[in-house]
């Protein structure tokens, strides 16, 4: 029997194959990344921070409670206004039109969408909230979309054929997806909070204004404090969230902060009419200066922009795999004992409410501007999403009474029968993970939104379009290829719990 | 494969008195009394819901280290290849390093080991496919290979052969018999259980209504287990 090395005909041998590649890819990656540490002593800096978190200071902060109110405003407005808009776009979810569209609005960041509504509305209400609002209706569209698309079609087709569809679906369709529907606008109201705080970041005053003013100016203990006011929010938000108080919540925050326009009709027709239309064109040139123009955006910023983000984005999503398979059993039921899986449970639930973009803003002042920030901020936070989630999958294990302990249970038994929904879950958050990565370039790392952000700052906003429509590009190109893969690899989350 | 003394031949290795058994709150057998020696082979009679899987689940609590497992569920790892299902039944005897090596790529002696396995099951050639591209009777026999691989001396076995065709099953039984020296096997085949096995216990509602050597037996006693 022995001789060369035996050709596994396996399931599990192409899951690795696809694994090796991406890996691979990873390690080119962090071979590419800038990874250096450019702050001088960046110990003594983490020690500063570290002492910050533990003593946290809760009155330093002037217009605290303000800004706490901002930040559910924006949140619940956000969320509200989108998954109206959301919900109707599900109900045309067939037409390629519809899909196109959806998927456009959510390939741009909030923070993204804050750059430019505030050209229009400037610092108000009504630009956080539609910052909010316009990316989560195409996510809410995405997923109202494909939870009918998955709804069992027997209710419906058993009914009387007749011309009022309206009816139809009110009894038919609607109750079947009502609690799923229910379930995920919790989970997204969980992440409006987190976009509504780092929407400060742009200027607009909730938590995160005060989080980074705080963090830059080295108060440390004022901006943990800020911190943990958001930790607070999202933790207890099952408590309080209540689908009866939830009228009562969004009127309050329609008081607090009414999203009125108070900007001129004048103002977005020039926006729109001249100030993103190219330079080129705009003083009377030709498609030959249009074409110089796109040609030298190209070579100065859209190419190095996009090869960074795709740098910073694969060299994330290797670190995003290893730390989740390192961390996924700290919480599985399957390892440990009572302890470990406390501790466990505490890591992955700090990792996965701290918005990656609050992550990177620490570890660049901690280790000055490079990659390594980002890489760290976003394979921690995702790595501990990814990880939660194939803990959870985990519990569903049953694993025969003889099975081995350990890391050979790790090994043979847990990993091989989790891997397709870990790899899944991967696949699927690696889009989120280069939506992730342009916008980190806001904080100084030179992705996409690096040059989205001084375009917003010279007041070149054509500029800005054609970098924002690249980072839509790019995060379209990311999500059919992992589409494909997924669909190559027979993978499916469906069923499985969605973040 | 196992040598044992003949004290330890005569030593009772499962031992019931009175002993209730069942799952969380449902009990199964109110009151169980059984003993078993080293040395001898069982097979358990019943109806399906009798309490045959759960007794065995007993026993294996009774002496895990000496015990080789085969649980009717099989309980394969469908995407590994046969070749690891079979290793994994002697991780135990392995460091956790060699066996992480195994994993990734297996040494020739690793190779040989369980392959010889493989071969008297008549799995050779589907060694290095895994095995949810394998047929019921295919995957069954795996799992029996992982008992086999585990090395120990006692069998508990909950149908391990009920997909395999007659001749078939009754070869590998008896291959698998002669390598434990005792062993305890739920069975449904009643001709097998009286050709195969020295001891014949039959369940019926977590009561053990028959217990004799299968020489004394006959296939209509046997009947009389499944009659309502």
């Amino acid at each position: 029997m022995s001789g060369p090395a035996p050709t596994f005909t396996t399931t599990a041998a192409g899951w690795r194959r696809a694994s090796g590649w991406l890996g691979l890819a990873g390690l080119i990656a962090f071979a590419c990344a800038d990874l250096a540490i450019t702050r001088n002593d960046p110990g003594a800096e983490m020690m500063r921070v570290g002492l910050g978190l533990l003593q946290p200071d809760f009155l330093a902060t002037e217009g605290l409670g303000r800004a706490l109110a901002n930040t559910l405003a924006f949140a619940f407005q956000g969320v509200a206004l989108g998954a109206a808009a959301g919900f109707l776009l599900a109900l045309f979810w067939h037409r390629r039109a519809v899909r196109a569209g959806a998927a456009s609005v959510r390939a741009i960041h909030e923070l993204f969408w804050g750059l430019l509504l505030m050209q229009i509305t400037g610092l108000s209400t009504l630009t956080g909230v539609l910052a909010i609002a316009l990316p989560y209706a195409g996510i809410f569209a995405k997923v109202f979309g494909e939870f009918l698309e998955e709804a069992d079609p027997a209710p419906a087709v058993a009914l009387p054929d007749d011309r009022r569809r309206l009816g139809h679906f009110f009894y038919a369709r609607l109750p079947l997806i009502w609690a799923s529907c229910k379930a995920y606008t919790g989970y997204r109201l969980e992440c409006a909070l987190r976009a509504s705080a780092i929407l400060g970041f742009i200027g607009l005053p909730t938590l995160g204004f005060h989080l980074e003013t705080a963090f830059r100016e080295g108060h440390y203990g004022e901006g943990a404090a800020l911190l943990y006011l958001l930790f607070l929010l999202i933790l207890t938000l099952r408590f309080w969230l209540r689908p009866l108080l939830l009228p009562l919540y969004l009127l309050a925050a329609l008081i607090w902060a009414p999203p009125v326009w108070t900007g001129s009709l004048q103002t977005l027709v020039r926006f729109v009419t001249q100030d993103l239309v190219p330079a080129p064109l705009k003083n009377g040139g030709g498609a030959g200066e249009l074409a110089v123009w796109l040609g030298t955006l190209w070579t100065e910023q859209i190419g190095p922009g996009v090869w960074h983000t795709l740098v910073l984005g694969l060299a994330a999503l290797l670190l995003t795999a290893l730390l989740a398979l390192v961390l996924f059993p700290l919480r599985s039921p399957l390892f440990g004992n009572r302890a470990s899986r406390a501790l466990g449970h505490f890591i992955l639930v700090v990792l996965r409410t701290t918005p990656e973009f609050f992550l990177a803003f620490f570890f660049l002042i901690m280790l000055g501007p490079s990659m390594l920030p980002g890489i760290l901020a976003l394979g921690l936070h995702t790595g501990a999403i990814i990880a939660h989630l194939t803990a959870r999958f985990s519990e569903r294990l049953t694993l025969r009474d003889d099975s081995a302990r350990g890391l050979n249970r790790y090994a043979f038994e847990v990993l091989p029968r989790l891997y397709p929904n870990f790899l899944a879950f991967l696949l699927y958050r690696w889009e989120i993970i280069m939506r992730e990565t342009a916008v980190l370039g806001i904080l100084g790392i030179h992705t996409l939104g690096f040059y989205i952000d001084s375009s917003v700052a010279e007041f070149r906003f054509d500029r800005t379009l054609v970098l924002i429509l690249a980072t839509v590009g790019l995060n379209l190109g990311v999500d059919a290829f992992s589409r494909w893969l997924r669909g190559r690899l027979r993978l499916s989350t469906r069923g499985q719990p969605i973040e | 494969m196992n040598a044992t003394t003949p004290e330890e031949k005569l030593a009772p290795l499962f031992h019931f008195q009175g002993a209730r058994l069942g799952h969380g709150r449902e009990t199964v057998f109110p009151a169980l009394d059984l003993t078993i020696r080293r040395g001898e082979t069982v097979a358990l009679l019943g109806p399906s819901g009798s309490g045959k899987s759960t007794l065995l689940a007993a026993l294996r609590r009774q002496h895990e280290s000496l015990c080789a497992w085969c649980p009717q569920e099989q309980a394969l790892v469908p995407m590994l290849s046969v070749f690891h299902n079979i290793y994994m039944g002697g991780l135990h005897r392995f460091g956790t390093w060699r066996n992480l090596r195994a994993l990734v790529r297996p040494t020739p002696s690793q190779r040989d080991s369980v392959a010889a396995v493989a071969e008297d099951l008549g799995l050779a050639d589907k060694l290095f496919t895994s095995v949810d591209r394998l047929s019921g009777g295919q995957a069954q026999r795996t799992a029996l290979g992982r008992a086999l691989f585990t090395e120990r001396p006692v069998l508990l076995a909950d149908e391990p052969i009920s997909n395999l065709d007659e001749h078939q099953g009754q070869a590998l039984l008896g291959d698998t018999l002669r390598r434990h020296d005792s062993a305890v096997v739920a069975m449904h085949d009643r001709a097998l259980a009286l050709a195969c096995f020295e001891r014949v216990i039959g369940l019926r509602h977590g009561q053990t209504v028959l217990d004799a050597p299968s020489a004394s037996l006959t296939l209509a006693d046997l009947d009389t287990l499944y009659q309502p």
